[in-house]
C-alpha cells in the first residue's frame, strides 16, 4: 500500500513544491513595491517591475512564440529544447569523463598511500582554478589538436571543462568510500590471504556505494553547471549557456525571452539529477545508509 | 561474489546505454565549417562576438561566395564572453581577427604582434544617453551623475569626453552596466552606454510604461564621441605581423580585404538581405533589431571618406592620443608609450581598394542613404 502510493505522492509533493514557488514569485511581484524594498539608499529586495520579474505566465507563454519574430520561425521552445538537449549531451560525456577519472584517481589514491598524499593536494587545488580563466586555454590548447581524421572541436573542450568539474566529488567521494570498510572486515581479508583486487571487489566497492551515488549527483550538477558556463565562456553555438548570452540583452524589450533557456537549463538537470536516481535504484541492495557528501 | 559481478554488470550497462541515448539525440548539429575545399586556401577570421549584424559584411561575403572568388574558404569563428580576438590571433590559432584598435593597443603593448589591415568601421558607436528630463547633452553634464559603463575597455571614449570637459572619474558616480537596459531604465544610471546599433535599439524596443507605448528618439539625448571628438576607432581587420612578410600571407591577406570590402558593400547596397544573411548564420537577435543593426554599422562605415578600410592617420593619432593620455578609476592609462609602426599597416587595403576600383566597384559609398528601420517592441 504503502509502496504503491510513495511514487504518486512524491510526485504531488513536486508539484506543490513548483507551485509554491510560483506563488512566491507571483505573491512578492503583487505586493512588493515596484521600486523593491530601499534600505538606506541600498536595495534590499528586488524590484517587482515586469522587465525585473516578469510574470511566470508570461514566460510561459513566450515559449510558444517565434524566437526571432519571423512568423513560421523556430518557436522559443523548439530553441530551448534543442539547445537544452545539446547540453545535456556534452554534460553527460563530461560526466562520465570525469566520473571515469575520478573512480581511477580514488583507487590508485586508495591502493597506495604515497599517491593519496602526493595527488590529494592536486585535486583539491584544482577546483580553486576559475573556470572562465581555464576555459579560453583549454579551447586554445584544444584548436592545436588534430589526430589522423580528428579535428578537436569547441565541443570537445567544454565537455573536458565539465569533467574538470565532475571528477572532484567523484575522486574525493570514492576514496572516502574505499576506506569506509571496518579495520577488522579488512584484517578478516588479509587472514584469508585475499589480494587487494579481490579485497577491492568483495569489500571495498560494495561499502563505497553509499558515498558513490552523492558523489555521482553531486558530479552531475557540476557537468551540467560546468558545460553552460563553459558554453557562455567560449561562446559555443548549439548550447544553452550560448543562448543565455544572446537572449540576456533582451531583457529590458523582451523579459521573457531570457528566462527560457533558464528553464532548459533546469531540465537539464533535472534529467541529469534522475538519471543518477535511476543508478541509484539500481544498486540499492548496497544503500544501506546513504552518506551526505 | 558472483552476484555482485552481475550488479556491477548491470550498471555498467546502464550507463553504456544512457550514454548511447544522449550521444544519439541533438546529433547533426556540428555540420558547420567543413565545406569541400578543392584548391582553396583556409582562413579563419576570429569576431568578437557572437554572430550579428555588426559584422554583416564578413557573413555576407561568405554568402555571396565573395571570398570563394579570391580562393578562400573562409571560416568564421564566433566570439564569446571570454573570448578576446587579438589574443587568439596572436597566439596563431585564426588568420584575422575582429576588434576595436584601443583594445588591441593595449594588447601590442603587453607583446601582441598583430597590425591593422584594414579599419572597416570609420566612426564610432558608443554613446552615452540619458533621457531628457536629466538634461544631459554634453560630458559636462555628467557631473555628480550616475554614469553606467561596460568596463572592459568599452569605457575610454567616455573617459576622454569626461576629462575634455574637465570633469573627473571620481566627480561621477560609475555604475557598472549589464547586457541589458535595466538598470537605465529603472532609474539606476543617468547616462548609460549605448552602442547606436545595439543598446540605443534595446531601448527604442521597450514599451514606456507611463504611455504604453514604445520609447522614442524623442524621450532621449545622446552624447555622441565623434560629435565630441574623443571617438576611437573601432571593428578593425587585424592580421599577423610577423606573417605578414611572407609572400603568401601577404598576398592572402590583400584578397581577404577585398573579399570581405565586397561583402560590406552588399550590406550597404541590400541591407534587408544582409540582415537575413546573418540570421540565417545563426543570430538570435530579432528580425527588426538585426535589420537595425546592419543599417546603423552601414552608417559607421559609409559614406567613407578614403575608401573602406583605409587607416585614417588622424583618426589612428586621436586613438593613440586617448589610450595614452585618459586615466580610468583606478589611474590607468590603456597604453604607456607610443605603440610600434607596424600597428597599422595600409599597404594591403590599398591594393583591394585599387583591384576593387579596378573592377567597378564603389568602395566610398558619397551617395549613401540610410534606410528607415522601424523597431517592434522586443526587436523581433
Amino acid at each position: 500500500m504503502t509502496r504503491r502510493s510513495a511514487p504518486l505522492g512524491r510526485l504531488a509533493l513536486g508539484a506543490l513544491g513548483i507551485a509554491a514557488v510560483v506563488a512566491v514569485w507571483e505573491g512578492y511581484k503583487a505586493l512588493a513595491p515596484d521600486t523593491g524594498v530601499v534600505i538606506g539608499g541600498t536595495t534590499v529586495l528586488p524590484r517587482s517591475t515586469e522587465t525585473a520579474m516578469p510574470h511566470v505566465w508570461d514566460m510561459v507563454s513566450r515559449l510558444s512564440d517565434p524566437v526571432i519574430g519571423t512568423v513560421g520561425g523556430d518557436t522559443m521552445w523548439q530553441t530551448v529544447l534543442d539547445a537544452g538537449l545539446f547540453t545535456l549531451k556534452i554534460a553527460a560525456f563530461g560526466w562520465i569523463i570525469g566520473v571515469v577519472v575520478g573512480f581511477v584517481l580514488a583507487l590508485v589514491m586508495q591502493r597506495f598511500t604515497i599517491a593519496e598524499a602526493a595527488v590529494l593536494p592536486w585535486i583539491v587545488l584544482s577546483q580553486t582554478v576559475p573556470l572562465i580563466a581555464i576555459a579560453p586555454l583549454v579551447r586554445r590548447w584544444g584548436s592545436q589538436i588534430t589526430i589522423g581524421g580528428f579535428e578537436w572541436q569547441s565541443e570537445h573542450s567544454v565537455a573536458v571543462i565539465a569533467a574538470y568539474l565532475a571528477f572532484f566529488p567523484v575522486a574525493v567521494g570514492v576514496l572516502r568510500g574505499l576506506k569506509a570498510p571496518d579495520a577488522t572486515h579488512v584484517d578478516l581479508m588479509h587472514t584469508y590471504g585475499i589480494g587487494w583486487w579481490r579485497t577491492l571487489f568483495s569489500l571495498r566497492l560494495p561499502a563505497s556505494v553509499p558515498f558513490l551515488i552523492p558523489a555521482l549527483r553531486l558530479a552531475a550538477a557540476s557537468a551540467v553547471i560546468g558545460t553552460v558556463v563553459a558554453e557562455v565562456s567560449i561562446g559555443l553555438r548549439g548550447g544553452v549557456g550560448r543562448l543565455i548570452i544572446e537572449y540576456a540583452q533582451s531583457a529590458s524589450s523582451d523579459p521573457a525571452k531570457p528566462w527560457a533557456p533558464i528553464f532548459a537549463a533546469i531540465a537539464v538537470g533535472l534529467v541529469a539529477a534522475a538519471f543518477v536516481g535511476l543508478l541509484g535504484l539500481a544498486l540499492k541492495p548496497y544503500r544501506r545508509s546513504e552518506i551526505p557528501a | 561474489m558472483k552476484r555482485n559481478m552481475r550488479k556491477w554488470a548491470r550498471v555498467a550497462a546502464m550507463v553504456a546505454a544512457a550514454s548511447l541515448v544522449l550521444s544519439a539525440c541533438g546529433g547533426g548539429s556540428d555540420s558547420d565549417g567543413d565545406s569541400a575545399s578543392g584548391d582553396l586556401t583556409k582562413v579563419k577570421l576570429q569576431l568578437q562576438w557572437v554572430p550579428q549584424a555588426q559584422f554583416a559584411g564578413y557573413y555576407a561575403a561568405v554568402d555571396q561566395g565573395y571570398y570563394k572568388d579570391e580562393g578562400l574558404d573562409v571560416e568564421i569563428v564566433e566570439g564569446g564572453a571570454d573570448i578576446v580576438p587579438q589574443d587568439v590571433l596572436s597566439a596563431g590559432d585564426v588568420d584575422y581577427a575582429i576588434s576595436w584598435v584601443p583594445k588591441v593597443l593595449g594588447s601590442i603593448e603587453k607583446g601582441a604582434k598583430i597590425t591593422d589591415v584594414a579599419q572597416i568601421f570609420e566612426r564610432s558607436a558608443t554613446t552615452q544617453i540619458s533621457f531628457k528630463d536629466k538634461g544631459i547633452t554634453s560630458p559636462a553634464d555628467l557631473k555628480d551623475k550616475k554614469v553606467g559603463s561596460w568596463g572592459f575597455g568599452n569605457e575610454w571614449e567616455l573617459f576622454a569626453g569626461m576629462q575634455k570637459d574637465s570633469v573627473g572619474v571620481k566627480d561621477v558616480k560609475l555604475v557598472q552596466q549589464a547586457f541589458d537596459m535595466n538598470g537605465f531604465l529603472a532609474g539606476d544610471i543617468d547616462a548609460a552606454q549605448a552602442m547606436t546599433y545595439n543598446e540605443y535599439a534595446q531601448v527604442l524596443e521597450t514599451k514606456n510604461p507611463k504611455t504604453g507605448k514604445l520609447y522614442t528618439p524623442e524621450d532621449l539625448n545622446v552624447i555622441d564621441w565623434n560629435d565630441v571628438g574623443t571617438a576611437m576607432l573601432q571593428d578593425a581587420i587585424w592580421a599577423q605581423t610577423d606573417k605578414l612578410k611572407e609572400k603568401a600571407y601577404a598576398d592572402q591577406t590583400t584578397k581577404f580585404i577585398k573579399a570581405s570590402i565586397k561583402g560590406w558593400v552588399y550590406a550597404r547596397d541590400n541591407p534587408e538581405e544582409a540582415a537575413k544573411i546573418v540570421t540565417a548564420a545563426g543570430s538570435q537577435l530579432g528580425e527588426s533589431h538585426q535589420l537595425w543593426m546592419t543599417n546603423e554599422v552601414n552608417k559607421l562605415i559609409w559614406p567613407s571618406t578614403h575608401g573602406v578600410g583605409m587607416v585614417d592617420e588622424a583618426a589612428w593619432k586621436q586613438t593613440v592620443d586617448i589610450a595614452l593620455g585618459t586615466k580610468n578609476e583606478t589611474g590607468a592609462t590603456i597604453i604607456s608609450k607610443p605603440p610600434p609602426a607596424s600597428a597599422y599597416s595600409n599597404t594591403y587595403v590599398e591594393a583591394a581598394l585599387k583591384e576593387l576600383k579596378a573592377d567597378g566597384v564603389d568602395v566610398d559609398g558619397k551617395g549613401y542613404k540610410p534606410i528607415d528601420v522601424t523597431l517592434k517592441e522586443g526587436g523581433n
